[in-house]
């Protein structure tokens, strides 16, 4: 049971345990680092290619036709495919871009991508860095992509891609804010940034519910907030009008071609992973089994479970809710997930201080469902549906 | 050369790029840019006096960096707005041109 | 002295100057974005680890933007066609060479620097925040009102003097001058 359960750990230790006795003593730490980031590679980017063709599919299925299905059996031979076609494909670069800067920002995305999984604990004894202030690191390091964005927009030399980039730094930079504070209600009660210590923190069971932070009215509301800035943080719909192809060809990234594309795409895939995870090890009890009758099934199969949960609801949103308008985005973002998250912080203390039991719930519960319908009808109040007034650049 | 000089070293380049960037360049947004050079070296200084003092428990240096970025986020913010003032005024962000008090 | 204090310190250094001398405006930006970069390694390499991420999410994640924003709203993203010095480049470039003088010779001549380093200096992310709810808590508020008082004034500096545009029959205000409608639109 623990044996399955630590399998990758022991693995990594016994490969170690080997190439010590093959390797100079100064370069084991160099190779113990490379194992964890060549597993992280590897099974994020086949996640990747599990989650392109899982969506092509479903989506196809929630607008009622096939999805791929002719490489290989049911088509789920076609993320290799597409891999494959993306690598030949002739790489165009537009005459008047800057060469430079569009050739970086694609890298300039993934790495940053990548460098957060550094600081998700995807199983027992399972993270490949554990920072004191690790939850701290994933937000810097995510904040860094933005640059990126930017980079791409700007370098193409196109005003589609110009617009795309605009609008994806600023969506992002608004629901960066909600994302953050409802991470910060976890932060209060656990009083740790260190991923780790917070899944550590969500263990037992409180009568057949385990201890996790969904399953109290703070944690549920700041899960419920973090899927939706996290939905708008990877740009997806019905937030997808940075890339909206309807309005703006693909955004940010409507001159690139070729592997070039596909990085955006991996970059992509691979932040809303990282978002997902974030979420799963915050609010969703990180690697712990729901129930101690299941503990025997290995805690990184659970983190992978929940993951492949929080993928489908991904993908089930956004086949069927139709994409914002820019004004509503933002007004979304500031006058209706912020109040929600700063009132979260409040909810998160009060239940801390009361007492176990159902006035707590009560309270907890009315702290959270009061705002949200006093700001939604509030919101909605004025609001008739009208003509478009438009507002003019100078 | 020990560590905190070779720290210091790097912080008074940073802090002289800055400054020269701050006086020499022509857009405003690129001496701001320069400013913020100089806040960073500076910054590096207290982080640097901080790891190699003998009391690093008492966390003096990484207090004071961590309320100078607060400070200099507010700073940028309303630097850059300043800036974006002035060019819709002036329709220029070349500090020679904007010398309007100049007799 | 150590290889990833020369790396980092190389690599500071090249960007700082390459965001100095740069004739775009956005090269300019984005090379300073490397610099903090540089810096929060620097923070890193000096175990100040809630320093070096807090350094990457505000300059990185925020101050950066801010300036290629602001770039792009003084149209700075096309290289300027005059002189990117300014008429004084020499007196100027001749004070920073005095004060890097001034300091190197204060450094070297300094008996502080002669100090080897204790062993460990730590910062927890739990010592750093029970600092800041008690020894430094009015620093903390009065750096919240700043951030507030910042936020509000960036906003009313920002903002353009509203003359209300005359409205038009169909219901759209009346383009200014040569512009054109941007994407920024809704019911008001």
């Amino acid at each position: 049971m623990t044996g399955l359960d630590q399998v990758f750990v022991t693995l990594k230790h016994w490969l170690l345990g080997q190439l010590a006795n093959i390797l100079p003593n100064g370069l084991l730490p160099v190779v113990s680092v490379l194992l964890s980031i060549a597993a992280i590679i590897m099974v994020f980017a086949s996640l990747f290619a599990i989650m392109t063709i899982m969506e092509r599919k479903g989506l196809g299925r929630i607008q009622n036709r096939y999805g791929p299905n002719r490489v290989g059996p049911f088509g789920f031979l076609q993320p290799a495919a597409d891999g494959i076609k993306a690598l030949i494909k002739e790489d165009l670069v537009p005459r008047a871009a800057d060469q430079v800067v569009h050739l970086l920002a694609p890298v300039m995305l993934v790495v940053p991508a990548l460098l957060v999984y550094a600081v998700l604990p995807v199983g027992r004894n399972m993270v490949a860095i554990d920072f004191d202030a690790g939850l701290l690191f994933f937000f810097a390091v995510g904040a860094a992509s933005e640059l990126a964005v930017f980079m791409a927009g700007w370098s193409s030399r196109n005003k589609y891609a110009l617009l795309g980039a605009m609008r994806a730094v600023a969506q992002m930079v608004s629901y960066e804010i909600p994302l953050i504070l409802s991470t910060v209600s976890v932060v209060m009660l656990t009083g740790t940034l260190s991923p780790v210590k917070i899944v550590e923190a969500q263990a037992g069971h409180a009568g057949w519910l385990p201890d996790w932070f969904v399953f109290t009215p703070w944690g549920f509301a700041g899960f419920v907030l973090f899927m939706i800035a996290a939905n708008a943080e990877a740009n997806r719909s019905p937030f997808d009008l940075p890339e909206g192809e309807s309005e703006l060809v693909a955004g940010y990234f409507t001159e690139y071609s070729g592997f070039k594309f596909a990085l955006f795409f991996l970059a992509e895939y691979l932040s809303l992973f990282a978002v997902s995870g974030l979420g799963i090890t915050l609010f969703l009890g990180g690697w712990q089994a729901p129930f101690a009758a299941l503990d025997f099934v290995p805690s990184w199969a659970w983190f992978f479970v929940k993951l492949l949960g929080l993928i489908v609801l991904f993908i089930w949103t956004r086949g069927t809710l139709p994409r914002l308008r820019v004004d509503q985005l933002m007004n979304f973002a500031w006058k209706f997930m912020l109040p929600l998250a700063l009132i979260n912080l409040l909810t998160a203390a009060v239940w801390h201080y009361m007492p176990p039991g159902m006035p707590r719930w009560l309270v907890g519960g009315a702290l959270v469902v009061g705002p949200y319908l006093m700001l939604g009808r509030g919101l909605m109040a004025g609001k008739h549906i009208s003509k478009r007034t438009y507002r003019y650049a100078e | 050369m020990t560590p905190l000089a070779a720290y210091l070293i790097l912080s008074a380049f940073l802090f002289a790029i800055g400054l020269a960037g701050a006086l020499t360049r022509r857009n405003a947004i690129i001496v701001l840019m320069g400013i913020e050079l100089m806040l960073n070296a500076a910054n590096l200084n207290f982080i640097a006096f901080w790891r190699f003092s003998d009391h690093p428990e008492a966390l003096t240096g990484i207090m004071f960096v961590i309320f100078s970025i607060g400070v200099a986020a507010a700073e940028a913010a309303v630097g850059l707005a300043l800036i974006i003032a002035i060019y819709r005024h002036y329709k220029t962000t070349n500090v020679d041109e904007v010398n309007s008090l100049k007799g | 002295m150590d290889w990833p204090f020369l790396i980092i310190a190389g690599f500071t250094i090249a960007a700082a100057a390459a965001a100095m001398t740069l004739r775009n405006l956005i090269h300019c930006a984005l090379a300073v974005a490397l610099a903090f970069v540089g810096l929060a390694a620097a923070y890193l390499q000096l175990n100040a680890q809630f320093v070096g991420f807090a350094q990457i999410l505000v300059y990185v994640g925020a101050v950066a933007i801010l300036i290629v924003f602001a770039a792009l709203l003084t149209r700075g993203g096309e290289p300027s066609q005059v002189g990117i010095f300014s008429k004084t480049w020499l007196a100027g470039l001749g004070v920073a060479l005095a004060v890097l003088g001034v300091l190197a010779w204060a450094i070297a001549r300094s008996l502080v620097t002669q100090d080897q380093a204790p062993p460990t200096a730590e910062a927890t992310v739990k010592q750093i925040g029970n600092a800041l709810m008690t020894e430094y808590v009015l620093p903390l508020e009065v750096v919240g009102l700043l951030l507030t008082a910042a936020l509000i004034g960036a906003v009313i500096i920002a903002m353009r003097d509203e003359t209300p545009n005359p409205v038009v029959e169909d219901g759209r205000s009346k383009p200014k001058s040569s512009a054109k409608p941007t994407s920024v639109g809704g019911h008001e």
